[in-house]
Formats: C-alpha cells, structure tokens, sequence
C-alpha cells in the first residue's frame, strides 16, 4: 500500500520535518505575543527565526579543557537522530523506508537524544551544562518506559512493527479512541525527548539553560533545532501510530496526513505553554508508581483484543 | 548476501574493532564509554545486515540506553579521582594479557571446532517473526523464570544497597504520612 523509496522521498522528508518545525515555532511566538497583549503580526512570527543568522555568524564561545570532540558529536546528534526518525514515518501513503521494525528504529533514534544531551552537557567542562545532561537523563529515566508501552500498545494492537502496518490497521477505529492512555503517555513522551515546555527541565532556567546554557553559535542552533525538529517527529509520529494515517474522509492522504500533523502539533505547542517545569526527581516517581503500571494495563487491553479474534 | 551487504558488514566489524581499541587506547572515562558504545552500535549494525534487523535494533537501542547510563556511574565511581581525570583502562597488565589471550585463542578455536549446521529450508521472510516464536514458543518458560529471576534481583539488590526502610519512612508504627523522605516524590506517598 506504501510506496518507498523514491531517491527524492529522502530530501523531501527532512524539507517536510524542518517545515513542520517551523510552523510550531512560529505558532509559539504568535502564543508568546498574544500572552503579553501584543499584536500578532507577520513580524512577530519570523521575528524567532532571525536567530538563524544571527547564530550563524555569532563568534563560537570557546571553554577551557572542553571536550570538543564529544560536545560536537553530542550536538549533531540530537537533530540527526530527529531526522533519521522521519525514514519510517509515513506521509498520505509515502514513507522513505518502511522498516519491518519501523516502531524500534523510531524509538531508537529517539533513545539517541540521550547519548546527544549526555554528551552535549559533559563537553563544555561547565558545571551547569553538566547538570542539564544528567537531569536530561534523569528524565529520561521516568519518560522512557511508559513510553515504550504507548508504542508497544499500538504495535500490539496491529501486530506489527512495521508503522504502516499500524496505520492501516486502524480502519474506522483510531487507536486514540480505544487506547486514549497510550496515545497521552505517548504525547507527554514527545514533549519530553524534545525537552520543551513542562519537560524543559534539562535547559531550566533555575540552572541558566543547562545543557545549552554554554553552547553559541551554530552549536545552539543546532540543539534548539533539535528540540523543534523532534517536536514535529514525534507530532508526526503520532498520526500512523494513534490516528489512523492518511485515512480520511474526501481528502486525499498526504491532506489528511498533513492537516492531522498540524492538529497534533498545535496541540502540543498549547500544551507546553500550559503546563509547569516539571522536576525529573517528582516525574520520575509519577512515571513509576502511577504511569507504567497504568501503561502496563493498556497494553493489556489490544493484547487481550488479539487474542479473542 | 549481496555485495552491499558484504562491504557493509565489513566496514561495520572493522569499525566495531576499531572502537574496541580505543576503549584501551583512549584516556577519558567520557571517551572511553562512547567509544565502547560506537563499538556495540557497530555490533547492532553487523546484526541487522545480518537480516536480523529486530535484533540489530533493539541492540542499538539498548546499547544507547546502557552505555549512557553506564557513563554516569563510571564517572562517579571508578578511577580516582572519579574518571574525571585522564585515566587509563589498564590495569594488572600481565595477568589480563594472559586471561585476554586465552580467551581470545578458545573463542579462535571454537569457530574452527564447532560443527556449524548446514541451512536446513528455505530463509523466512521476516526474522522478527522467528526469534519471537523461537524465545516467547518453546522456551516461554525459561524467559517468565528469567524475568522474574531478574526483577528479584534487582529489588534484592535495591533494597540491600538502600540504608533507609520503611520505619525510617513512616515511623515507629508505620502511621507517618507523609512519608519522612529526604527528597519529596511526585505521588505524595
């Protein structure tokens, strides 16, 4: 049903993600000046990615006895990792590769972020970078494993790790509508490996950005890229997974694709307004003691469907 | 296996060596972890071209996981002072050198030695499919003891490493809420 592997398929979908990215950012600039009672305007909305230039020609922060090879590999990974997950993630009935473990490589990229951040807070050799990556990673300790429930329940559901196999699976019923746990534990699961909003713990202000608190230039750029680019990947993510794909109604499936993207990803840049820093020390406990045994039950729930039919 | 495969799985075991060497060569604990984790990527890359991608996958994701996990707690406990300084893996040189090379000459011999089986039918089309049949099938016993053997271990070992119990917690009768913790949970347990 998937078509693959056409050669501008791989430009294509990077272009499409870094597309997505920016609508998020401009439509958190566009919240950011309605909350302070100015005007939304054409300028309020470009006015973040004046930050592009600007980084670019930035003169690079330099540190002494930084580890410079880590912190550089640690700075490209982050958004690597965002569009190497994009390979699996299909658009209307167009994916780049379509994996038979679709499911395990976008959740091993997205486990890639952990290594990035680590590494990306260790290399400058300053105390509160250092404190961001292992907060990132304390974070991670609590997002991680309900978030592999969210995406085994779906797997489970369609007894396939191939994402399209997912997506397809989902004829008339999304997997939002009866497994609507997995699907919010997954949400939260985004926002916390783009370490935005209530997530953005590892960059808190309480220890002046952390893992980018020592970071300029194009270095920075590139780790607040990251945050945006796996915003629109998990965003993306999230429709073969709980929303059925492509399928719709009218619309071909590339619209409805993308019009269910941009609804997920709207909801989301509301959400990480909405919503507190949370600490990694309190979500940790949260994720274990009330979150992964509910994730464990939903699970449960399409395990138990397969084996009744 | 094409030729693809076959420049890939050697430029992905060389590549996997090389990051074994500098785990020994290079002097920074931070180095010295992600040089081990190139190396295990590497090994989950030979896996996957293998035709095993769920296996190969899984390897890097774990292995990503581990090694980062691992890097806090080699930095905070190994070498002193505390593998922030340049250090080397080394130590008892002659002794690991022999263990090393016996090892290494058992493992020589055992690829020489063993009887490898000839493929027997065709080759399945999704391996994935396969390894869940062949550990989940026949041996879902063995893996329900392991896990629960695994689980124990790990509370065992939590509960023995921790110098607080739950009188600490909730008091002499147990009747403390909330609970006496030196730093607040989530849940308000």
């Amino acid at each position: 049903m998937a078509e693959t592997g056409t050669w501008w398929a791989l430009l294509v979908a990077p272009a499409m993600l870094l597309g997505f990215a920016a609508a998020a950012l401009a439509a958190d600039a566009a919240l950011d000046a309605r909350n302070a009672g100015r005007p939304i305007t054409v300028s309020t909305v470009v006015r973040p990615f004046l930050a592009v230039p600007r980084a670019v020609l930035a003169q690079p922060r330099r540190l002494p006895a930084s580890d410079r090879l880590l912190w550089r590999a640690g700075v490209i990974t982050v958004p690597v990792a965002a569009v190497l997950s994009t390979l699996v993630i299909p658009f209307g009935d167009h994916v780049v590769a379509d994996l038979s473990v679709g499911v395990v490589w976008f959740n091993a990229m997205e486990v890639l972020t952990w290594a990035g951040l680590w590494l990306a807070g260790w290399g400058p050799n300053a105390a509160f970078s250092l404190v961001g990556g292992y907060r990132f990673l304390a974070q991670g300790l609590a997002y991680e494993l309900p978030l592999m429930f969210a995406l085994i329940s779906a797997a489970t559901g369609a007894q396939s790790l191939r994402v399209t196999d997912i997506a397809g699976a989902q004829h008339g019923l999304w997997y939002a509508v009866w497994m609507p746990f997995a699907f919010v534990v997954y949400l939260a699961g985004v926002l916390a490996f783009s370490f935005l909003g209530p997530f953005a713990y590892p960059a808190g202000r309480d220890v002046a950005e952390g893992v980018l608190g020592e970071t300029s230039g194009v270095d920075r750029l590139l780790l607040e890229a990251g945050r945006w680019l796996w915003l629109a990947a998990g965003a993306a993510m999230a429709v073969p997974l709980f929303l059925g794909g492509g399928a719709g109604p009218g619309l071909p499936p590339w619209a409805w694709s993308l019009v269910k993207t941009l609804l997920v990803l709207a909801a989301l840049v509301w959400t990480l307004r909405r919503l507190p820093m949370v600490r990694a020390d309190r979500y940790v406990e949260l994720a274990w003691v009330v979150l992964l045994p509910l994730s464990v039950l939903q699970t449960l729930v399409p395990a138990l469907t397969d084996l009744s039919l | 296996m094409d030729t693809t495969g076959m420049v890939l799985l050697w430029v992905l075991g060389v590549l996997a060596l090389v990051g074994g060497v500098l785990v020994f060569t290079l002097n920074s604990m931070a180095r010295v972890t992600f040089a081990l984790l190139g190396s295990l990527v590497c090994v989950g890359g030979v896996v996957a071209v293998l035709r095993l991608p769920y296996l190969g996958v899984v390897i890097v994701l774990m292995m990503v996981m581990e090694m980062v996990i691992m890097a806090v707690f080699m930095i905070a406990y190994m070498m002193n002072p505390a593998g922030l300084m340049p250090m080397s893996m080394l130590h008892n040189k002659r002794g690991s050198l022999v263990v090393s090379g016996l090892v290494f000459a058992a493992l020589v011999a055992g690829i020489f030695l063993v009887p490898w089986p000839d493929r027997t039918g065709a080759r399945p089309r999704d391996t994935t499919f396969q390894v869940g049949m062949s550990l989940m099938g026949d041996q879902m016993l063995t893996m329900v003891t392991l896990g629960f053997v695994l689980l124990a271990t790990m509370v065992g070992a939590t509960v023995l490493a921790t110098h607080r119990g739950r009188y600490d917690r909730f008091g002499d009768d147990l009747d403390q809420r909330p609970a006496n913790d030196p730093a607040d949970g989530g849940v308000g347990r």
